[in-house]
């Protein structure tokens, strides 16, 4: 039986799932329901600083994304951080911790990026019994506004400077909370580390607005006839976090540090891909808001048995095996050739794979006048296209060619050895580099 | 079970008002707009979609299916009567099962096909809810032409012709018009009074005048309509059901079983239809199920479709089978009608005779006791002057043209071609557009 427990910069907990800062952590009775369904760790709705808190809108703070029967692919929302006074969390905070003490409790905090604002909230976290603190440098609406949230997040001087106040001040490990509404991920990151930050955790939510109503001509959600951009999440946002965590993972600056992966964790499957591109842990919110506390059943039951299946013992087993594999395309191997293949027994014939072909692709799948769809290795490029749009689990595969048989579509023979763009005769900066005139352009693999 | 159902007989009240309501409801209730989009979402989109290529008309499904999915169903109804200006009729009665149904992609996936009936359904009444009808008529191009029946074939070869300007009368038989619709359906399949609604909304084009009570030989003739009008579009259907060929035949409870199911739909209080205790059906097809079904819904307590064939060859559908089979009506094969056995004149029991698959006796009968016999053997065409036939039916050639150059024939009439209101409807469409060329020309 594998074991969950996760130590993330000295803090403990039993699974790696965690709630994120978001609405389903705003208050005790949320909390107390979430740890009883079996969430490993909470990261305590956003506090802010002492005084009258700050207001929500009174209409809709939520706009959504739906798939086929009305399944919750993304969500966006305008709520702010917490709405209720300080204190009020911070009794709450240390009543739950204490009943729970085995339960990885981190408190987020979003105050005025103000030495003194820090200062003056740090202590009072810290005699929460919190085991750590989030600083939520993401939030990409109303807060920024102020010039908190994603505002802080997105100057990388400001990350740095904050994350040392924050060292300086509390004793408590310290993560920050990464905005994705930014070009480069590691600059943010890099600036975290600089500043003595313990572990970055990302991706906060991404501007969006979800819909717009052709009757009003206002964005989705509404309030008033009016609509501000939300922050986007939940699984639509997973392929973007998952790659702005594997940057992080394998960026010389930042290799190493401590991330919690946030984006779309729904499943146990997606927290296992976080892990396997570096993350300690995994944050969790749209779920739970989707389906409720009882979906991290489903993920630790899950996690524990593809970890049992594979051998892993702890999740640092398998923690980062998926990093060194994230490369630059310039390293991707121009050798490495293959084929689609259609397996007709499995075919439905319903054609999705010649549409797509045939009208936006290299039209290498041929259709006969019975629906035998079949691939002509001549123009098939291998782009994947035909197994993307197949209805059938694979139906269609991609088969590699072995080294020493010809590619009907180059004429060239397959080389065993690896070759990239690095060295490619087509490539300037290439050692091998065929300038044009001088011979013929080669467009292929290299030989 | 009730006491009625145990007198012997013909005989009316056999269930009460709420059992009959319940019977003869919605046999496929609309799908509402939730399950219509999920419905919808089953869809692949499929290149050259071979469910288009299983429609008589050409629906494109999927493009309709797509429209549904995104909030339009009145668009999707507009791709379905570009195709089917009777889609209405033909989401309910298709049999879908062995046309889109069956080239549906998903079921040879699953089993599980995409349920194109019930989403064509779902557009074709949104649109006709709204009291939205899509066409409107050419202006008048001085042409007129008669079509004779106004039943699917009729009624469509009408709408083309007034959309291209040219005045039409349409002469029918019956009091009412819609033919097989109106007549010739289960009640279950198209209730509350659909077929009026549909021939309504498909008048609103403009430009088609009924004429009701007319028939060939009944104050019209071939020769005179051809002499009033530009061109003629025979819609007639079949009239006479063939005899079995036995003594007895003309004992009370001996019917046809499509003027069982004529009456059944043409009677508003059920309560007061008389049916048999013991009811047997002979014949293969979807008329013989549509009589069984019914049959056993007012109240017999046993029905019997006795069909000469083996199953695989039985002419409706296995889903029809099975919806028989559903309400307890028995399926028996290789039978066929051996005498007829009488009482005081009316009908006691039929003797039927086992056939080899060859259909040689295989000398062996048996009695089944029946109050009532429904004959449902396929009907013929009632000859039409000076048109030259096909295996029983009018000749026709390309898009309906007969023998005769200014007369077009289609539907069940019409030689080739399953009868089926859809292929009606494809008929009378594609005889309208050539009728529509020849005048044109």
């Amino acid at each position: 039986m594998a074991d969950l427990t996760t130590d993330f910069i000295g803090i403990r907990s039993p699974n790696p799932f965690w709630l994120a800062s978001a609405p389903p952590t705003d208050k005790e009775y949320n909390v107390r329901r979430a740890f009883d369904a079996g969430w490993g760790g909470v990261v305590w709705k956003t506090l802010g600083a002492e005084g009258p808190p700050v207001v929500n809108v009174n209409g809709p703070r939520y706009g959504v994304i739906h798939g086929a029967d009305r399944r919750v692919l993304g969500i966006n929302n305008i709520e702010l951080i917490t709405d209720r006074p300080l204190q009020t969390n911070l009794d709450e905070i240390a009543r739950v911790k204490r009943d729970y003490p085995d339960r990885a409790m981190i408190a987020s905090i979003m105050v005025p990026c103000e030495e003194e604002a820090w200062k003056a909230i740090l202590p009072r976290v810290e005699d929460t019994g919190s085991d750590g603190i989030e600083l939520n440098f993401g939030c990409p609406h109303g807060m920024s506004e102020r010039g908190m949230g994603s505002a802080v997040g997105q100057v990388p001087e400001y990350i740095q400077m904050v994350a040392e106040w924050c060292k300086h001040y509390t004793h408590l490990p310290v993560i920050v909370k990464l905005t994705p509404n930014i070009t480069d991920i590691r600059k943010p990151a890099r600036a975290a580390k600089a500043g003595g930050a313990d572990a970055v955790s990302l991706i906060n939510t991404i501007n969006s607005i979800t819909a717009v109503d052709l009757d009003d001509f206002a964005p989705e959600p509404t309030i008033d006839g009016k609509g501000s951009h939300g922050g986007y999440c939940g699984p639509a946002v997973k392929p973007i976090a998952l790659s702005m965590v594997s940057e992080i993972a394998r960026d010389p600056e930042t290799r190493g540090m401590p991330i919690s992966g946030i984006g779309g964790v729904t499943t146990w499957r997606d927290a296992a891909e976080f892990i396997a591109l570096g993350c300690g842990n995994v944050q969790v919110c749209t779920a739970a808001m989707t389906y409720g506390f009882k979906v991290v059943q489903e993920m630790t039951a899950g996690l524990s048995r593809y970890m049992d299946e594979k051998g892993y013992a702890s999740i640092e087993d398998f923690r980062g095996r998926a990093v060194p594999n994230v490369t630059d395309w310039q390293h991707l191997n121009l050798n490495y050739v293959t084929k689609a293949r259609i397996d007709q027994d499995a075919c439905i014939k319903c054609g999705r794979c010649y549409a797509a072909c045939e009208d936006t692709s290299h039209q290498a799948v041929a259709m006969s006048a019975d629906r035998t769809f079949t691939v002509v290795d001549e123009e098939c490029v291998a782009c994947n296209l035909c197994v993307d749009v197949c209805p059938v689990e694979d139906c269609i595969t991609m088969e590699r060619l072995e080294a020493g048989t010809t590619d009907p579509r180059t004429g060239r023979i397959v080389q065993a050895e690896p070759a990239d763009w690095t060295t490619h005769p087509n490539n300037p900066g290439s050692p091998n580099y065929v300038p044009a005139g001088q011979d013929t352009m080669v467009s292929e693999p290299a030989e | 079970m009730t006491e009625a159902m145990r007198l012997d007989g013909i005989r009316a009240g056999r269930l009460g008002p709420d059992d009959l309501a319940r019977n003869f409801g919605d046999l496929h209730p609309g799908l509402d707009a939730h399950e219509a989009t999920v419905a919808a979402d089953r869809c692949y989109f499929c290149h050259d979609a071979p469910c288009i290529a299983a429609c008589p008309t050409d629906i494109d499904i999927p493009l309709f299916i797509r429209q549904i999915q995104t909030g339009q169903p009145e668009a999707a109804a507009k791709t379905i009567f570009d195709q089917n200006i009777m889609g209405g009729m033909c989401a309910r009665v298709c049999p879908v099962e062995t046309l889109c149904q069956e080239a549906c992609v998903r079921e040879a996936a699953e089993g599980k096909p995409v349920e194109i009936g019930r989403l064509q359904r779902y557009a074709t009444d949104a649109m006709m809810a709204a009291g939205e009808h899509p066409y409107a008529r050419a202006p008048d191009t001085g042409r007129r032409v008669a079509v004779v029946g106004a039943g699917p074939a009729g009624l469509a070869c009408a709408h083309r012709l007034a959309m291209h300007g040219h005045a039409v009368t349409v002469y029918d038989a019956q009091p009412k018009p819609g033919g097989l619709n109106e007549y010739g359906i289960a009640a279950y399949k198209t209730p509350d009074g659909f077929a009026q609604a549909e021939v309504d909304w498909l008048l609103k084009i403009g430009g088609i005048a009924i004429e009701n009570d007319k028939a060939i030989g009944k104050g019209l003739s071939l020769s005179a309509l051809r002499s009033d009008f530009d061109a003629v579009f025979l819609a007639v259907g079949l009239g006479g059901v063939g005899a079995l060929g036995l003594d007895g035949e003309d004992a009370a409870g001996v019917e046809n079983a499509v003027d069982f199911i004529a009456a059944l739909r043409q009677h508003d209080d059920l309560t007061t239809l008389p049916i048999g205790r013991h009811v047997v059906v002979i014949g293969g097809g979807m008329t013989a199920v549509d009589a069984a079904v019914q049959a056993k819904l007012l109240g017999a307590e046993v029905v019997t479709i006795a069909y000469r064939r083996t199953r695989d060859r039985m002419p409706a559908s296995r889903w029809e089978q099975d919806l028989a089979a559903s309400h307890g009506v028995r399926l028996a094969f290789g039978l066929v009608p051996h005498a007829l056995h009488a009482r005081g004149g009316k009908l006691r029991e039929v003797e039927l005779a086992y056939v080899n698959p060859d259909m040689t006796p295989t000398g062996e009968t048996v009695r089944v006791r029946a109050d009532q016999l429904f004959r449902a053997i396929g009907q013929k065409l009632e000859a039409v002057e000076g048109l030259d036939l096909a295996g029983g039916k009018i000749a026709v050639t390309g898009a309906g043209r007969t023998s005769l150059d200014d007369v077009w024939a289609g539907g069940d009439c019409a030689a080739g071609g399953e009868d089926l209101t859809v292929t009606a409807v494809a008929e009378g469409r594609d005889a309208a557009e050539d009728i529509h060329g020849s005048l044109s020309s």
